[in-house]
């Protein structure tokens, strides 16, 4: 079987499962209409949900980059003192902050893309439940001739689909702004803990990866203390 | 024939996009059987752009039954290989 046919069948079982509840078919209509406000209701908590994770995460850089800041002009300070150990130290802070930072603008585009998408969503459902309601009452009004119970059949099995083509959405929607959240969480767990080792190793399982992310980290220590001394250097000449 | 792309919506298409749509699912089955995750997301896009191509979008106000379901445009290959496990 292939995916699209597989796909199919998953999908539209799950249609059925939420058409067969209602016995008459007039009900089915009445039904259908109040879980289509319901979803759109679900959509609209959804789009409130990745904007509130996306502004936690600007946040989360805010303080991230302060730190930074903090860090560079603490190995400042203690390189002028002639303590080079203290200003390694603190590069060292500030290389691991710096990889922790690395991911957020991704997560922030991806969750700007899912808010556009809600939106997209519960603007075509709203026009979707705009129409349906129109139909519905015509339906319901030449219940007793046959052609208008099968019109019913098909829009009822038309706004179905729709229903739970957006519940699919939804449901993948907060799914990743629940792992995003988990992740920033981590991150602020990690840093308000002050173990940065860990941190620096903590985003990626890979052990390849992460000897490399350490080599570059290092490396990113060396040349701060290097430009900084040249910083110095230049400073003292003046 | 009435295909929906899942989270985008419906589209109308003729019989020839439909015989080329199904060679395509073919090879994409084989890419998810491989677990080859570039030829995955290369055949994922290029069914999705022959619908979008060949077929004729319906209005949002439009309530159809669709004949065939195709997954959502950032389907991954893990969504995929879960699609099979689960029960329908």
């Amino acid at each position: 079987m292939g995916l699209m046919s597989r796909m199919s069948t998953i999908f539209k079982s799950k249609v059925s499962a939420a058409l067969d509840t209602v016995e008459d078919p007039r009900q089915t209509l009445d039904y259908s209409y109040e879980r289509q406000m319901e979803m759109l209701q679900q959509v609209k908590r959804s789009l409130a949900d990745a904007v509130t994770s996306r502004k936690q995460i600007e946040l989360q850089k805010v303080r991230l980059q302060s730190d930074v800041d903090k860090y560079q002009s603490e190995a400042e300070a203690a390189l002028k003192a002639g303590r080079e150990d203290l200003a390694r130290q603190a590069l060292e802070r500030k290389a691991a902050l710096a990889t922790q930072m690395e991911g957020l603008d991704g997560q922030i585009a991806e969750l700007k893309g899912q808010e556009d998408k809600m939106e997209e969503n519960a603007r075509r459902l709203e026009t979707k439940i705009a129409s349906f309601r129109a139909q519905k009452e015509v339906i319901k009004a030449q219940y007793t001739t046959a052609q208008a119970q099968v019109k019913m059949g098909e829009a009822s099995t038309g706004l179905g689909e729709e229903l739970a083509d957006v519940g699919l959405a939804v449901q993948r929607a907060q799914d990743k702004t629940e792992r995003m959240r988990a992740r920033a969480q981590a991150i602020d767990e990690l840093t308000d803990k002050g173990v940065l080792d860990d941190a620096l190793a903590a985003p990626v399982e890979d052990p390849v990866e992460r000897e490399l992310r350490k080599t570059k980290a290092s490396q990113q220590v060396e040349d701060d203390l290097s430009a900084l001394k040249a910083k110095i250097g230049a400073g003292d000449k003046q | 024939m009435i295909v929906r792309i899942l989270h985008e919506g419906q589209y109308e298409v003729g019989a020839v996009a439909l015989a080329e749509l199904r060679r395509l699912d073919d090879e994409l089955m084989d890419d998810l059987t491989r677990g080859d995750e570039a030829g995955f997301v290369a055949r994922r896009d290029q069914i999705l752009a022959l619908v979008r191509s060949e077929g004729s979008m319906l209005g949002p106000e439009v309530l159809r039954e669709s004949d065939l379901v195709l997954p959502p445009a950032d389907l991954t290959l893990e969504e995929a290989r879960s699609l099979f496990t689960e029960q329908a």
